[in-house]
């Protein structure tokens, strides 16, 4: 899913402090999982923002909506018939689900409440860790089913380097190091010899690097 | 092993030579001399010299400049280059930069991450890691050809070589990954200073018995301890290093005013036991900010003169 994490409030009401009407739209999908922008966290940032303009002396309204994709059409269509009533809408959903509303409602003024952080995995309650880096060219099939690309510091695709210390990075000893971790995966599988293969130089224009990227599928447009 | 450039130190060691090579930090500022002062301490008494690339991630004059500094002094520089901080293009393009002013030595790197030093904010690069450097340099050199397959006029003529850390973790590829590099084509390897002298020759061992030491040039690293407080350091605090502690121990045994000469004849008792370890075809004598100990450490040893070949 895609992890994120919830803005300060203090920032938040840097970017509303001077609207009267607010709309503060969450999402269903991955910042509810990450409890970072669904319907609990609506709930909770529309009341700080409620005491904060009280304590102010500001009259604000201030709505709450949770929708059930920010990233979908469909779901945006919903709000449609109530925009306008907004002088602005804070988006708890990731950047994609801001910039999504924002291109829907364009003369509607969208702030993001969240800071998107990457695409990852749960590892236990309350601490999630990086998995992809969405690189285009899915290449753990030839690293045991652990990417180095977004678990390496250096995205070594020929590791570990000469910092790697009893299984973790140099760069923090809390952090595994994702070329101990691909070695020990290699060996459970009885393929070490594999180790010795040199991946060669990558094609880095399926990643960020290629520009703004598209994927358009003939076989289900309508 | 016959040379395939007109590097002195491929000549050096193809000749059956001890190599002996040496390293200066450039500095944090524009003044040619803090290389050239250094470079004059030593040149007498190695056969090539690396110029670190902003090492530990602290930004410094470059290191392409300061091997041309070497150059002019006429001494052999050793180009450090790390892809921590440039994609294929601006690589290429300084290879070819070195190449213009006859740098015959390079040693290919990926670079400690930019989280050790001043720019920490900074974004890395890491376009192609060490072992893709290595085959790039061969690809230029011998087939004379970039990365993207255009013809180059006048290819880099340089000696191709990589680090290695015996003492990282997981041990047990460490030998595999030394085959892995001498695969992507390096000729000579530079190793990280060593302390633990058991475990660098357990993985030489290895490394002969899969005759690795027939394809390539090892030389062994060695940093002399300046003082107690330096060797607690560099076993705590430098990722990857392994200072065992009787060594420490050694260290701190001596009283402070004699610290110094005990870390030189370590580094001296070092040197002397590992020429007789089968691979070891030199030494890297990386005195940091203490190149003056460099010529006493080399003639103590028995290794000065240096071979005059040329
Ligand atoms: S290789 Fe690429 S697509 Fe596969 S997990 Fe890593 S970043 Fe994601
Ligand atoms: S220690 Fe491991 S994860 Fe960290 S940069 Fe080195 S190889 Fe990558």
């Amino acid at each position: 899913m895609i992890v994120a994490e919830k803005k300060p409030v203090e920032e938040i009401i840097d970017y509303v402090k001077d609207f009267k009407k607010l709309l503060i739209a969450g999402c269903n999908e991955c910042v509810t999982v990450c409890e970072a922008g669904g319907k609990k966290e609506v709930g909770i940032l529309a009341s700080a923002l409620r005491m904060y303009f009280l304590n102010e002396g500001k009259k604000v309204e201030i709505d709450e909506v949770t929708l059930e994709r920010q990233c979908d059409h469909e779901y945006l269509e919903e709000i449609r018939d109530r925009i306008d009533k907004y002088d602005a809408v804070l988006s708890l959903a990731c950047g994609v689900g801001v910039q999504f509303m924002a291109e829907k409602y364009f003369s509607t003024p969208v702030f993001p409440g969240v800071n998107t952080c990457f695409l990852g995995a749960a590892e236990e309650r309350g601490v999630w860790s990086e998995r992809c880096q969405a690189c285009g060219q899915c290449i753990l099939g030839e690293t045991a089913g652990i990417c180095p690309i977004s678990r390496c510091a250096k995205r070594l695709l020929n590791g570990p380097c000469g910092g790697s210390t009893k299984g973790k990075c140099e760069i923090n000893k809390d952090l595994d190091c994702a070329w101990q971790l691909i070695i020990d995966r290699l060996k459970e599988l009885n393929r070490l010899d594999d180790y010795e293969k040199i991946m060669p130089i990558k094609d880095w224009s399926t990643e960020r690097a290629g520009g703004p990227r598209k994927v358009v599928r003939e076989d289900v447009r309508l | 092993m016959s040379t395939k450039t007109p590097s002195k130190l491929e000549k050096i060691l193809s000749a059956g030579h001890m190599a002996v090579t040496s390293e200066c930090g450039p500095p944090r500022g524009s003044d040619s001399e803090d290389i050239t002062k250094k470079a004059e301490m030593i040149k007498n008494h190695v056969d090539a010299i690396n110029i670190t690339d902003n090492q530990t991630s602290v930004t410094r004059l470059c290191s392409l400049a300061s091997c041309i500094h070497l150059k002019k002094m006429g001494v052999e520089p050793t180009l450090q280059m790390v892809t921590r901080d440039r994609n294929r293009i601006a690589l290429q393009s300084d290879i070819l930069g070195a190449a213009s002013f006859d740098i015959y030595n390079i040693l290919c790197l990926s670079g400690d991450h930019q989280n050790f030093g001043d720019c920490p904010q900074g974004q890395n690069v890491f376009d192609i890691d060490s072992i893709q450097l290595i085959q790039t340099v061969r690809q230029m050199r011998d087939e004379g050809k970039f990365l993207g397959g255009d013809d180059i006029n006048r290819p880099p003529q340089m000696f191709v070589g990589a680090a290695a850390n015996p003492f990282a973790d997981p041990f047990e590829i460490r030998v595999p990954r030394l085959a892995k590099k001498i695969a992507a084509g390096v000729e000579f390897i530079q190793t990280q200073c060593i302390y633990n002298l058991e475990k660098f020759e357990l993985w030489m061992k290895q490394a002969c018995d899969r005759g690795l030491h027939e394809k390539v040039y090892i030389l062994a690293g060695v940093t002399p301890f300046k003082s107690a407080g330096m060797a607690k350091y560099m076993k705590n605090r430098v990722p990857g290093m392994d200072v065992p502690d009787d060594v420490v121990k050694r260290m701190s045994g001596v009283p402070k005013e004699n610290q110094a000469e005990e870390g030189i004849n370590i580094c001296v008792e070092t040197i002397q036991r590992l020429k007789e370890v089968e691979g070891v075809k030199g030494f890297h004598i990386m005195a940091i900010e203490w190149e003056d100990k460099v010529p006493e450490i080399v003639e103590r040893t028995g290794l000065y003169p240096r071979p005059d070949i040329s």
